[in-house]
């Protein structure tokens, strides 16, 4: 077993600082598989971590690995542009969204790791009537449901955010928009490596550079999995792999209502401070917010077509900051830095799916699409409940896989074409 | 003598000569200091002399023309150029930031993951601070002045790097082929032949007609002119190629003038959008710094940057100077300096020897050189002082002996060369470690491409003339070559030791060797990231942010992977590197917006008919890319006034919409009626020619996502209207059905949205206007009833007019070749004077069809609504074998009872006005409250002499004339469950 972690502090960097920093312990181990667990999770991003995380502080199991195919975090975790917020339409995804947000407000806590969760706003912006109703119905659905949301006119918004082009002559001119204070930003890689801290301090195996090439089911019941590091043991298997959550299922024959398609982002180079917020804008497909290190971090929507490269068209990168620069012109003489894409894995209703499966022992947990990074504590949390007492939290009943057979959908595409 | 060019920096004004850059300028001036690091404030100096410069970043000019970031070895001086430094205060010489350096034991990689984190509600004021002290300049506050646009071009070779080798590429390739063929040859310097002077003393045969032997710089000049002549070679300089994208096509940016003042320009950047058939790169490569303790001070410069400043620029930079290397190349820079009289203290190698040849050069010149040593401190604060040298051990690697001081004002380091693979990896290129000289080279193309010469890992002159004739030959005609080039064996060999981290006397806690110099990443940084178990290289980088600078880690990205596999011992091969991704440079957001912004963002589509309407002084409404008219005020007239007289006159007189926005859809073939019958969810096949009939189309998970009337205009030919809103997603929904799940029927689709304008012409004297407009036409009930389309000659053109109607009046659109639209408009303007005839915007036309209880689709629906929900359960055709959707519709959860349910809701105060999107609740609670729906639409209707309102509710169809609330910030709105049809139910004005 691992030594308890030494506590992360200012007092443990000025002491660390007199033996040049070398006695730092790793932050999680680099253990090689066992033959057995209790509980496996495939997939080593967020979801994945918080999955493990809670199994192992919420419920009895103990003996848990993550197995992740390349690094932990490097998938859509280490890729996404990290806005959290909870002001869903639908009271279903809001009481879930609102749980994991709760999460988020004391995280840097709970893990000892400074996750940087950065609560300077959301702003969802309204350029035409038809934005103002739909961002309207929302901020009421909001305040009906406890969840903090506000409306700004075009004033209010300038006020909040004034370097947004606010002038009624542009083709888009801003009408309004809805404001969540709490909701803001965090610092992905951190969130995966603080849940990957917690677990492994807890007894969790997170191995990494292990893929998983098959799952072994005998007579509807999961017994474990097939990965380049031998054959690992298991009656509770998690599937939490995102875009690939398809490729997994496939290999025991389920099919799963998800289109796998690229979603890009891009940062400009860092400056000094000069947008306090983050604003989003589905009409003209565009949001942007800056982080701590000063970059700004922009996204649109996603690629239309499906595919596994991560990288998309470039057609996608012009709209998006053809639509940045008509909403901040200011920012024209900006530079962009970094571009990468991830895979997004979307259901048909853009919600995920948190469910049992008809094999025993399976789950998954998928779907998130272009925004499950804000979910990412809430989403651990119901799914260890699912997979340790085989059965849905009350959170995520209304996400299982059997919606699709029922028509019981959570359709979230109607209130927010981009659902980051 | 060329021109003097007068700039200043940090508000003191210098001098530099016509062809300088920034960095050479500055340099000229003396001015060794010119920024400061991103986290330690450590002064700095220049580096490097092109894109790879990590250190010398500037604010450029002021105000709107201002840009941040910018790399002083970028930019070419201009008269007035200004420039600041920058993440000082309050000044670069003394910058309050810098206690960060004596603090920065307290600061390793990662230090923010450990702390500030209590006590929690701090967080935000430590924030604010990180913030501040984050980022490097400043962001432009003002509006850009500058314009960009794009270009697309097509070639059948792109040439990137206009090097030795690229240039040798171009010629060949003209040589070699017939005229017919284009080549693009790209640079980014604003003069092709490229920075990378090896062996720049050998000389160059042909055997051709074309002058005989030379010295290679002499040849060079030669090629620049020679290859200018040809009118099928394109050269661009002053441009980079930043992305290589999927099927050969790259992107280049390319710098407008770049020695005239943004201020007296008005395009600043173009974007070249290139497709070619091949693409040779060679793009050629970067010099590594070595990684030892200070190695970051002022007055540290790559040797072969700071030749080309000597050579190129005329520059002498040090009065002593040191040069350190550990490989052969940076003996040219010393060969160059003997020979113009620089005088060079001492030559410190890591290497024993070197080969003979170059011993004699360096004897000749009598430059010291301290073989087996390594420089393993420096000092001086802003600039370069003395270092200290060590004699180290051959095989361990290790100090031996005691340090000597040396005294020195310029320091050039040399650690290797890395090729410039940035493109290739781009291009999905396989990259192989070549451990000779640490080299990542090209191993296999994943496109149609050729790397050729230092970016391919080929130093050596003679190899790369040999390499180009080779690669290259299997593409032209080698009879066509009327003169080849040989270049004579080269001095300067390949031969080098890599040692990726220096040692040092000290602790590695305890020293400063940086790695990536802009974001003060050093050794001891990615040590500690190893011990922290942060292993893979991605998790290095993101730890410590090594090579996520503005330079992208092009100095330091294969130092870090060096040092990493030295601390773990884990071969370099093993670790991989991180993929590169675009952009290879920074690209302006301004230039990727290109022309696409203001007024051409999202181009405004206005119908045949829309002057009338601004001169009429219409408000406007967006709806998708349309400008619609949303109501028209007379005088002073407020909304509401406008709306009620509209609404009025529309139910009393005639009112007139432009309805050219719909989407029509022209659909032809066989198969037409079945293709309907398939995408709209009631039956088509009996509907009679000359008939139209309303449709719903569903997504195939069972919800409504458009409807419209189409109209049937011959056996194998209907006309189909949209939505505005989903014209074109519908046109490509039906496309994609028909091309990839129906490809059996035959079925043409065409939009004719564009072709056709649509004047619908409402109210009890519909008919008689159109009597007047056709005096011979009968538009009679009997002859003309609702829910039937004739073709019609008005006034000389034929139209279609239908009867139908969205207003619930008696309603006749009249379908007409847009380009006569706008006369027949105002011809029916004229004659309907006397019925009062008025122009209705949206708001009106929305009024006046929810008094009808009709929906709009996206407002009265969200992607959630079946037909059932809209209690349109009669155009859901039972009989039909499948529609899209059908499967959907009927799955439990979809047909259960109780689901939202579109009902009318009248507020039990009649002057109170809903808002749109407000939520319904039973009963009033504590928050959260169970909402059971939402308001979808709401108006004040002038008929109804009250406001009325469209929504949906849960169980809504059994709930009619019971109470409900509609809770609002500060008050909770009582409402009555209704019926949705408030005028006119059984349509007596409809068919009157
Ligand atoms: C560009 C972009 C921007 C985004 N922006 C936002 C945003 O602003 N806000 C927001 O809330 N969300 C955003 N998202 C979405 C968000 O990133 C994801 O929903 C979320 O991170 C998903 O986390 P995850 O743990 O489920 O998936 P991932 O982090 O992708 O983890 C899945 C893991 O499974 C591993 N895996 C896959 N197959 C196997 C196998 N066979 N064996 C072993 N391991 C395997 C993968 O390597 C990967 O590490 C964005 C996404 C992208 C791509």
């Amino acid at each position: 077993m691992n030594k308890k972690p030494k506590k992360y502090s200012v007092f443990s960097l000025i002491k660390n600082a007199f033996t040049y920093h070398e006695n730092w312990q790793p932050a999680w181990r680099s253990p090689e598989p066992k033959k057995e667990y209790d509980a496996i999770i495939i997939g080593g991003g967020g979801h994945g971590l918080t999955t493990a995380y809670y199994l192992a502080k919420n419920h009895d199991l103990k003996n848990i690995a993550v197995i992740e195919k390349g690094w932990i975090g490097g998938g859509n975790t280490g890729r996404n542009t990290t806005i959290i917020r909870s002001n869903y339409l639908w009271d279903q995804s809001a009481a879930l969204y609102e749980h994991a947000l709760k999460l988020w407000e004391s995280m840097s806590q709970e893990l000892n790791y400074n996750v940087m969760f950065s609560q300077r706003g959301v702003m969802n912006v309204a350029h035409n009537l038809h934005d103002v109703r739909e961002l309207k119905r929302r901020w009421h659905s909001n305040r009906l449901n406890d969840i903090d949301c506000e409306w700004l006119d075009t004033n209010q918004v300038k006020k909040f955010c004034p370097i947004i082009n606010t002038s009624q002559n542009i083709r888009y001119p801003v009408l309004g928009a809805t404001l969540q204070r709490r909701a803001g930003t965090a610092r992905h890689d951190a969130v995966a490596w603080g849940y990957a801290r917690g677990a492994d301090a807890m007894g969790v195996d997170i191995i990494q550079n292990c893929e998983v090439t098959n799952i072994i089911v005998q007579n509807g019941q999961v017994t474990g999995i097939e990965t380049n590091k031998g054959k690992i043991k298991s009656k509770k298997i998690g599937v939490v792999a995102a875009g690939h959550s398809s490729v997994i299922a496939n290999m025991v024959g389920i099919r799963l209502p998800l289109e796998s398609r690229p979603l890009q982002a891009l940062v400009s180079e860092p400056v000094k401070p000069i947008l306090d917020t983050v604003v989003m804008s589905n009409t003209i497909h565009a949001y942007v917010s800056q982080s701590d290190k000063g970059e700004l971090v922009i996204g649109a929507g996603t690629d239309s077509y499906t595919s596994y490269t991560q990288r998309g068209g470039f057609n996608i990168v012009e709209d998006t900051v053809t639509a940045i620069v008509e909403l901040f012109p200011l920012f024209s003489r900006m530079k962009m830095l970094r571009h990468w894409g991830g895979i997004v894995d979307i259901c048909p209703d853009a919600s995920p799916i948190i469910s049992k499966t008809h094999i025993n022992g399976l789950f998954f947990n998928c779907g998130w699409g272009t925004g499950g990074f804000k979910a990412t504590p809430g989403s651990g949390w119901v799914f260890a409940h699912t997979i340790a007492n085989n059965e849905p939290h009350k959170l995520n009943e209304p996400f299982s896989i059997n919606r699709f057979s029922s028509g019981e959908l959570v359709d979230e595409h109607g209130a927010a074409a981009v659902a980051h | 003598m060329s021109k003097k060019i007068s700039f200043t920096f940090d508000g003191k004004k210098y001098f530099g000569n016509e062809k300088d850059t920034l960095a050479s300028a500055l340099l000229r001036n003396g001015v060794f200091l010119v920024g400061r690091s991103f986290k330690y404030h450590r002064p700095r100096g220049i580096l490097a002399s092109g894109s790879e410069e990590p250190n010398a970043l500037v604010q450029l000019e002021s105000q709107g023309f201002t840009e941040p970031n910018v790399k002083a070895t970028e930019v070419l001086l201009y008269e007035g150029l200004k420039a600041n430094s920058q993440n000082n205060w309050p000044s670069l010489k003394f910058d309050i930031g810098s206690v960060n350096n004596f603090l920065s034991p307290f600061f390793p990689a990662g230090f923010y993951y450990k702390t500030f984190m209590w006590p929690p509600g701090l967080w935000k004021k430590y924030e604010f601070f990180i913030r501040r002290a984050a980022g490097l300049g400043k962001s432009p506050k003002e509006n850009d002045p500058n314009e960009y646009e794009h270009v697309h071009y097509h070639c059948d070779y792109l040439i990137v790097g206009g090097g030795v080798s690229g240039m040798l590429a171009s010629e060949i390739l003209r040589q070699g082929s017939n005229e017919n063929i284009k080549i693009l040859l790209i640079d980014q310097n604003n003069e092709l032949g490229g920075n990378f002077n090896y062996g720049t003393e050998q000389r160059i045969y042909t055997k051709g007609i074309v002058n005989g032997d030379e010295a290679y710089s002499g040849w060079i000049q030669w090629l620049k002119n020679h290859i200018k002549k040809y009118f099928n070679l394109k050269i661009l300089n002053s441009t980079s190629v930043f992305a290589y994208m999927h099927n050969n096509y790259l992107l280049a940016i390319q710098n407008i003038d770049p020695q005239i003042s943004p201020q007296n320009k008005t395009l600043r950047q173009r974007i070249w959008k290139i497709r070619a058939k091949k693409v040779i790169l060679a793009t050629g490569s970067f010099e590594r710094p070595l990684v030892f303790d200070n190695n970051d001070r002022p007055g540290i410069l790559l040797a072969n940057s700071a030749k080309q400043y000597m050579e190129k620029y005329n520059l002498k930079l040090g009065k002593k100077t040191v040069i350190f290397t550990n490989n052969d190349s940076a003996y040219q820079t010393a060969n160059f300096m003997f020979r113009t009289g620089i005088p060079i203290e001492c030559v410190v190698d890591l290497r024993e020897k070197i080969n003979p040849y170059l011993q004699k050069l360096m004897d000749i010149a009598k430059i010291p050189i301290h073989f087996g040593h390594a420089i393993t401190d420096t000092s001086g604060w802003l600039r370069i002082k003395s270092i200290k040298i060590n004699k180290i051990d051959g095989k361990t690697n290790k100090i031996i002996g005691k340090a000597i001081n040396i005294d020195c004002d310029n320091l050039l380091i040399s650690g290797g060369w890395n090729p410039n693979v940035n493109l290739f990896s781009q291009s999905r290129g396989k990259l192989i470690y070549r451990d000779l000289d640490g080299c990542f080279i090209p191993q296999e193309s994943f496109q149609n491409e050729i790397s050729i010469g230092a970016c391919n890992g080929t130093f050596e002159l003679e190899n790369i003339f040999k390499e180009a004739y080779k690669k290259l030959e299997h593409l032209i005609n080698p009879e066509l070559l009327f003169n080849k080039f040989y270049c004579e064996e080269t001095t300067y060999k390949e031969n080098i030791k890599t040692i990726w981290q220096i040692p040092s006397s000290k602790p590695l806690g305890k020293t400063k060797m940086f790695v990536d110099f802009q974001n003060d990443v050093t050794s001891k940084d990615i040590k500690l990231a190893l011990s922290e178990g942060y292993r893979s290289i991605e998790h290095i980088k993101r730890y410590t942010t090594t090579g996520m600078a503005t330079d992208q880690g092009k100095t330091s990205n294969v130092n870090a992977l060096g040092i990493i596999s030295k601390i773990s011992n884990r071969p370099i091969e093993e670790l991989g590197t991180t993929t590169f991704r675009l952009p290879y440079t920074p690209i302006t957001f301004g230039a990727i917006a290109g022309r696409n912004i203001k007024d051409f963002f999202d181009l405004e589509r206005t119908t045949p008919i829309h002057e009338w309407h601004l001169k009429r002084g219409a408000k406007f409404e967006d709806v998708g890319q349309w400008k619609r008219p949303w109501y028209y005020p007379i005088k002073n007239e407020n909304m509401q006034k406008a709306v009620n007289r509209e609404v009025e006159a529309t139910r009393n007189g005639i009112g007139i919409l432009d309805a050219s926005t719909l989407g029509k859809i022209d659909i032809k073939g066989r198969d037409a009626s079945e293709f309907l019958n398939r995408v709209y969810t009631n039956a088509w096949t009996k509907l009679e020619i000359g008939k139209c009939r309303y449709g719903l189309m569903l997504g195939d998970d069972g919800m409504v996502i458009d409807d419209g009337v189409t109209s049937r205009i011959g056996k194998n030919h209907y006309v189909m209207s949209t939505t505005t809103g989903n014209a074109a997603s519908v046109m490509s929904k039906l496309e994609d059905w028909l091309q990839t799940e129906w490809p059996d029927l035959k079925v043409f689709l065409t939009s004719v949205t564009e072709q056709f304008a649509t004047i619908s012409i409402n109210g009890p004297y519909s008919e008689k206007l159109l009597n007047k407009l056709c005096p011979k036409e009968d538009f009679s009930n009997n002859n003309f009833p609702h829910m039937s389309f004739k073709e019609i000659n008005v006034l000389g053109i034929s139209c279609r007019i239908m009867r139908i109607s969205f207003t619930g009046e008696k309603c006749y659109e009249i379908n007409i070749p847009s380009n006569y639209a706008k006369n027949l408009w105002e011809i029916c303007f004229d004659l309907g004077k006397e019925y009062n005839i008025t122009p209705y915007g949206t708001e009106a036309m929305h009024v006046l069809r929810a008094e009808k209880g009709f929906i709009i689709v996206g407002q009265e629906t969200d992607g959630s609504v079946t037909p059932i929900d809209l209690d349109m359960s009669w155009i859901v055709s039972k009989k039909k074998y499948d529609f899209i959707g059908k499967r959907a519709l009927f799955r439990s959860d979809t047909i259960k009872k109780g689901r939202k349910q579109l009902v009318g809701i009248l507020t039990t105060n009649p002057d109170i006005i809903l808002e749109e999107g407000s939520q319904i609740v039973e009963k009033i609670t504590k928050k959260p409250m169970d909402m059971i729906g939402h308001i979808t639409s709401s108006y004040y209707s002038p008929n109804l002499k009250r406001s009325f309102a469209l929504g949906l509710v849960k169980g809504g169809l059994d709930k009619k004339g019971l109470k409900m609330f509609v809770p609002m910030i500060n008050k909770n709105i009582e409402v009555e469950i209704t019926n949705p049809v408030f005028i006119d139910p059984s349509n007596k004005r409809l068919i009157a």
